[in-house]
């Protein structure tokens, strides 16, 4: 005879299986990386004693100083431009008639669920010297010599807002949908006009999935190599780049432990000024 | 809006280009179907990575299924616990909780490398089993989510009926909870396949000679400089991924009508 | 009703959850074919109480028996009780006969006799023909309706009731009371029914405990209850009540002497009071007179307050000269219009009150 006392704790055990999973796979996964970046590079693959700094303070290089703050430049602009072009598009979908709205929303998540890599390569086709986008202008006579559009950081900059978007603007278009339109009118009828009434009312109370928005494309942003792999060439060597390079070409396990572990940092700093600004994880997703 | 379908117009109307030089030249020059024969192509074509992304996707969603869905009941009725061992457990749990959610939050390449760096300490040989298993610790998020969500929105009364009615707690979760929660399971799964299908980064670090998924062979291909086949292949990829969505937005249609009734 | 041996038993039964003691220590009887209420203000604790009842929750400490039997840490699944809970808990993806026929189907009966079952239940709560409705086409009182048939099929030994009417309107309520107490006699089933609604207690009950803070503050027929309430808080929760505070003067074997804002009143004996006690005599508003004061008053004098006129009755607010305010309920035959601030004499027939324990509530 099963008392449900003991029912209550076999049914927490079911979360068990997953635990296991994620402290295995996630937790151990990540902090063996942390470790690793405390050691030094030994045979092949592999790492070694003794415990050492060196890999941190190799990044004090130049290349490497410059490609983080490459990288957090254009993780920066990327999270602006999604704002700016963003918001007003969530802002748009939310206030069409929910007909349209369904249609908007799954033109929103159908490139959301393509693969990132062909709507990358899409644009890749378009910059290219003599490709489509050249043809046009050329042809509309707006230029007069193809422009150098691949392999620049502002090649980079478009893939990355384009590719971020999405994560944008479904947040933010739930959160202004949940808002309810009720405040916005009593903030009308307490005589603010409709410019005033958004940036008094709706604006201020929509921010916290502003701000889970802006979270989601700056984190992956710092992380991205492969656009800037596709758009921007070896001009444009982005922090993902660089640990790729070493985990890959120099194979060195140690050091592209310490650059990963630099960039979890940093995304844990986002993610606790996140916290402290009073967001939830789970408001992220979706 | 035209912005965002502008590339992937680009890619569509490509795949169908009759100009059969390889080169950096995009010229337009007529309407040809050769690419996608091409695609066939047991040789050169894409079919033995779609196999590959197939199969990882498959194992991957089941197994993230079973550990997600039954991991957001035991979330939701965790409770207080009295004993000593209870509360290890439970703080297992929460910790357990935290780090399924990580896969989602952190930058993938981090999980790329973490994973990476695990499965050559274990002496893993990168192949189908890694794919599986990082695919997996990626997809557990998204079935979390959708089912958790679900099942907190579901009266508890209506499980604990079952249950006064004379249903073991397990074929109570059978047949009460579980179909209730179905569409989200459901929908979860479809999520995670897609992104288990689309995932270029993680995969790329773990993935072994003879595993190249379809995401990796594109990003191959294009990565040496543009060949028309990969036009090809992204339409239908495309076309895969809007029916996806497509379904995606019925089931949830579906769900919305039951609710109004 | 002592001599027979209880169906059910809750002895010294506690339950605390995280911020707050739900239940402290209860003891309860329930006899077959009874129909008992649970009643008390929301937060007393008459939900645990069922849930203990029904084995969806265990008891921090304590015992329930079921016949005889200690069932505490028996599951829900194993208890001959059954729920209706309180917002029905219909089985969203089942109809209304497949709803009904899940606890057979739980205990293996075979299908030719779980449609008889279903189908005589269906038209025991005239719901005939709507066995293949899902709950959502059903309206509120039909829902209800399918949740008493799917617990009640499986013929439990008690049918637990946690506030089934409270989400109907009042109308459907007032019908919904007859029909369940009607149900209840024509199943043969004993019902333990929560409610926060004193009104509809007195209506439907055999008996009656009142609750409160996770405590039994009284256990009795709806009539002794309501004349005779044993607390401050039983006389106050229940009815329009009038609480008068006094002195024990003299005690003789029937009555007594009350000490009340400078008048002597007598009152019924109780074997709890001593001389010199401070006690609360109830008088149901309904209960209290009073007249135009013509010379000296036999008991109590007062000054009018304010009256007000509805029809049927008169409400009257009066004051003692100690300040303390008094109503007065009474049908409007033959009543006389007090004006505001007129001296008024204020009696009751002594049968009528009663003296209550003080529980450390003090009415103001």
């Amino acid at each position: 005879m099963k008392t449900t006392r003991e029912q209550g704790r076999g049914r927490m055990l079911a979360a068990l299986p997953m635990s296991i999973w994620a402290v295995l796979f996630v937790a151990l996964a990540l902090l063996y990386i942390i470790g690793l970046s405390f050691l030094s590079r030994g045979e092949g693959f592999d790492a070694q004693l003794p415990i050492t700094f060196d890999n941190y303070l190799r990044m004090a290089a130049p290349t490497y100083l410059k490609s983080l703050l490459l990288s957090l430049r254009l993780a920066f602009l990327t999270a602006l431009c999604c704002a700016l072009l963003g918001y007003p598009l969530a802002y748009f979908i939310a206030k069409t008639s929910p007909r349209v709205r369904t249609w908007l929303l799954i033109l929103i998540i159908a490139p959301f669920w393509t693969n990132a890599l062909i709507r990358i390569y899409g644009w890749k086709t378009l910059f290219i010297a003599n490709g489509p986008l050249n043809t046009a202008l050329l042809s509309l006579g707006i230029i007069e010599k193809p422009l150098r559009l691949l392999y620049t950081e502002k090649a980079v900059l478009v893939g990355m807002v384009y590719a971020m978007i999405p994560f944008f603007v479904l947040p933010v278009y739930s959160g202004i949908e949940r808002l309810d339109g009720s405040i916005v009118e009593a903030s009308r009828d307490l005589g603010a006009g409709p410019v005033r009434a958004f940036f008094t009312v709706t604006l201020p109370m929509t921010m916290p999935s502003v701000l889970a928005a802006l979270v989601l494309t700056f984190i992956p942003s710092i992380g991205l190599f492969f656009i800037s792999d596709l758009l921007g060439g070896s001009n444009t060597m982005l922090w993902g780049n660089v640990i790729q390079n070493e985990l890959l070409k120099s194979r060195d396990l140690p050091f592209a432990s310490a650059l990963s572990v630099v960039l979890l940092t940093l995304t844990c700093i986002v993610l606790a000024v996140y916290r402290k600004l009073g967001g939830d994880a789970e408001s992220m997703v979706f | 809006m035209l912005l965002l379908y502008l590339p992937i117009l680009v890619v569509v109307v490509f795949s169908f280009n009759a100009n059969t030089t390889r080169t950096a030249t995009m010229t337009f020059t007529g309407f040809s179907l050769q690419w996608y024969k091409n695609l066939f192509d047991p040789i050169s074509g894409f079919g033995v990575h779609l196999v590959t992304s197939l199969e990882v996707a498959f194992w991957s969603v089941l197994f993230s299924c079973v550990m997600g869905t039954i991991g957001a009941v035991g979330l939701l009725h965790r409770k207080k616990q009295k004993s000593l061992s209870g509360r290890s457990l439970e703080r297992f749990i929460n910790f357990g909780e935290q780090a399924a959610m990580l896969p989602i939050m952190i930058p993938e390449l981090i999980m790329g490398i973490a994973l990476l760096a695990l499965f050559s300490f274990l002496r893993l040989p990168m192949g189908k089993i890694t794919l599986v298993i990082a695919h997996t610790s990626f997809c557990i998020p998204y079935i979390l989510i959708t089912v958790k969500s679900r099942l907190s929105t579901l009266d508890p009364s209506i499980e604990e009926a079952a249950r006064d009615l004379g249903a073991s707690p397990i074929r109570a979760f059978l047949t009460v909870t579980l179909p209730l929660a179905a569409p989200a399971v459901l929908s979860g799964c479809l999520l995670a396949f897609a992104m288990s299908m689309d995932d270029f980064v993680i995969s790329f670090f773990v993935n072994g000679a003879e595993t190249t998924t379809l995401p990796l062979k594109v990003y191959s291909s294009v990565k040496v400089g543009v060949t028309p086949q990969v036009n090809a292949l992204c339409t239908v990829m495309l076309g895969a991924a809007f029916l996806l969505v497509a379904m995606g937005q019925l089931l949830s249609s579906a769900r919305g009508k039951e609710k109004k009734i | 009703m002592t001599d027979k041996q209880p169906l059910l038993s809750l002895r010294s039964l506690s339950k605390s959850y995280e911020t707050q003691e739900a239940l402290r220590g209860v003891d309860l009887d329930v006899y077959a074919g009874e129909f008992l209420t649970l009643l008390g203000p929301s937060g007393c604790g008459k939900t645990t109480t069922l849930r203990l009842i029904a084995g969806l929750e265990t008891p921090d400490g304590g015992e329930v028996y079921l016949e005889g039997k200690n069932i505490t840490n028996l599951p829900p699944e194993k208890r001959e009780v059954n729920t209706v809970f309180q917002n029905y808990a219909l089985f969203p993806h089942m109809n209304v006969q497949k709803n009904i026929a899940y606890g057979l189907r739980m205990r293996g009966v075979d299908k030719k006799t779980i449609d008889e079952k279903v189908n005589h239940m269906l038209s025991l709560v005239q719901l005939e023909g709507y066995g293949k409705r899902m709950p959502s086409q059903l309206s509120g009182g039909q829902r209800q309706r399918v949740a008493i048939a799917r617990s009640a099929v499986l013929e439990p030994k008690i049918l637990l009731l946690d506030e089934p009417l409270g989400a109907l309107d009042l109308q459907l309520r007032r019908q919904m009371q007859i029909e369940l107490k009607n149900m209840q006699k024509r199943l043969g089933i004993t019902f333990i029914y929560i409610t926060h609604d004193q009104e509809e207690a007195l209506n439907m009950s055999d008996r009656i405990a009142l609750m409160r803070e996770g405590k039994f503050v009284q256990i009795d027929t709806p009539h002794t209850l309501y004349e005779r309430p044993s607390t401050v808080f039983a006389a106050t929760f229940i009815g329009e009540t009038n609480l008068l505070k006094g002195v024990v003067s003299s005690i003789e074997e029937d009555e007594l002497m009350l000490d009340v804002d400078g008048a002597s009143v007598p009152a019924k004996t109780v074997d709890w009071v001593i001389p010199g006690q401070k006690v609360n005599l109830c008088i149901r508003a309904e209960r209290l007179h009073y007249s135009r004061k013509q010379k000296a008053c036999q008991t109590l004098s007062g000054v009018m307050r304010g009256s007000r006129y509805t029809g049927s009755v008169r409400t009257a607010i009066l004051e003692l000269t100690n300040g303390q305010t008094l109503i007065s309920r009474r049908t409007t035959e033959g009543d006389e219009d007090i004006a505001s601030g007129e001296p008024v004499c204020i009696w009751w027939d002594t049968d009528t009150a009663c003296l209550v324990r003080d529980d450390g509530e003090e009415q103001a």
